[in-house]
């Protein structure tokens, strides 16, 4: 065995390597996909086009699970020939492609058709910590569509629990940085790239924000809350 | 670029930032700065304070449509394509650098051609509003990566806008024209290297040799 004689630390790294390379394997063999959206392209109108959920979802989300596969592979490849500043260079490709997958996977169930229980207002203990650390749903709603409006640039906004001290936050994240990097458990995410709104609301993004609470599915948001809280 | 975009970007979005700004500066002691300045100091090092997004993005915005024309693009010529040609071995060459620069930008942002004050040309990219005058780099193109400047045009195909720019926008003679300008701030002449004859001349004319 190569690596016994650097000592221990090593001979444990390279072992470890070993039972990395096959559980890599196994994931790389299935690779990430592209969740099904759990309604019809058209079932988010008058508030999300279908032209835009179909471009948000067979382009953008698309994208980001392509691109997060290939930057695993090459980090599966840069692994294997010990090349540190590979790993480290992919990093940033996981970090974004991966980010955009996470987000986007948990955003398109956020959403629902009214005719499926988009817009119902939340119930159960969800609604009860909504109550009370917000205030009101309206209240929370404000902040959300204020904090939202103000990301410059492109990112999320979100309702996150924090699961130590069991408290909702509303926070927002840069570009595609999954709420994670918070420290918080993410329940509910409102996309406000450009790429969410622009062919419907143009640059008026406060409207696509005071609008798509018609479509939010509080039932996934709730079943969040109850796992994580 | 469609007249909606046009329309768009520059009718909202470009006056969106300049009012907004306008509105930040209102009677205090910023309104006397100018543009430039107002940006160098309200980015603050990297710290910036509330009013550089939208002092930057008016200036990117103002610096950006003076780069594109009608019926602009193709190949630049004479001291610009020779600049380039220098730096990046060929014009394809730093088309190549642009655009590998522009599809790997992350978010929103802006990419550049500047020039540096040793007189490098480099290709540069930066996030949301910042820009090179922040690094003390002198811009002689831009090109606007947020989304709202091609999504009407071309949705997620970002590659086929930035290959629009280079086919049909890019307005070389303005490039010259901050080219020529740089040149009052940066020592751009061309280094004389004497060539042998001469410096062979001048020691049969050396007493001391």
């Amino acid at each position: 065995m190569a690596g016994v004689a650097r000592g221990k630390a090593w001979g444990t790294w390279h072992g470890f390597t070993i039972r990395g390379k096959q559980s890599w394997r196994s994931i790389h063999s299935d690779g990430y996909s592209l969740p099904d959206l759990p309604y019809d392209y058209s079932g988010l109108e008058p508030v999300i086009s279908g032209e835009i959920m179909r471009l948000h979802h067979t382009k953008h989300h698309q994208t980001y699970v392509s691109n997060f596969n290939k930057a695993l592979e090459e980090l599966q490849a840069a692994t294997e020939n010990h090349d540190a500043e590979a790993v480290v260079a992919l990093q940033r490709a996981i970090k974004f492609n991966g980010g955009g997958h996470i987000n986007h996977s948990i955003f398109f169930k956020n959403l629902a058709p009214p005719s499926d229980g988009g817009g119902a207002p939340p119930e159960g203990q969800l609604a009860t910590a909504i109550q009370d650390q917000f205030g009101s749903l309206d209240h929370l709603i404000s902040k959300m569509n204020a904090e939202g409006a103000a990301v410059f640039g492109s990112g999320w906004v979100w309702l996150g629990l924090n699961k130590e001290l069991r408290r909702l936050v509303v926070e927002t994240t840069k570009n595609q940085n999954p709420l994670i990097t918070k420290g918080l458990m993410p329940l509910l995410g409102i996309d406000v790239w450009e790429h969410a709104y622009y062919l419907q609301y143009k640059n008026a993004r406060p409207d696509y924000l005071k609008n798509i609470w018609k479509v939010i599915n509080w039932k996934d948001v709730k079943e969040r809350y109850d796992v994580n809280a | 670029m469609s007249k909606e975009t046009l329309e768009l970007h520059w009718g909202k979005h470009h006056r969106g930032y300049v009012d907004k700004l306008n509105k930040q500066i209102a009677n205090t002691d910023f309104e006397r700065y100018n543009l430039e300045d107002l940006i160098n100091v309200s980015y603050n090092n990297g710290n910036p304070q509330p009013i550089f997004n939208n002092a930057a993005q008016v200036w990117n915005h103002d610096f950006f449509w003076d780069t594109l024309r009608p019926h602009g693009g193709k190949e630049p010529s004479g001291q610009v394509l020779d600049r380039i040609t220098k730096q990046f071995g060929s014009y394809d060459a730093f088309v190549e650098d642009f655009k590998h620069a522009a599809t790997t930008l992350f978010g929103s942002g802006w990419v550049w051609l500047s020039l540096k004050k040793d007189t490098e040309l480099v290709v540069e990219k930066s996030l949301n509003a910042i820009n090179p005058l922040v690094w003390d780099h002198i811009p002689l193109l831009s090109l606007d990566i947020w989304e709202h400047a091609y999504y009407l045009d071309f949705q997620n195909e970002r590659g086929a806008y930035i290959n629009m720019f280079f086919d049909n926008l890019i307005n070389w003679e303005a490039v010259e024209n901050r080219l020529n300008r740089a040149k009052g701030f940066i020592g751009l002449g061309d280094i004389i290297i004497p060539s042998v004859e001469s410096i062979q001349e001048r020691e049969k004319r050396s007493y001391y040799v």
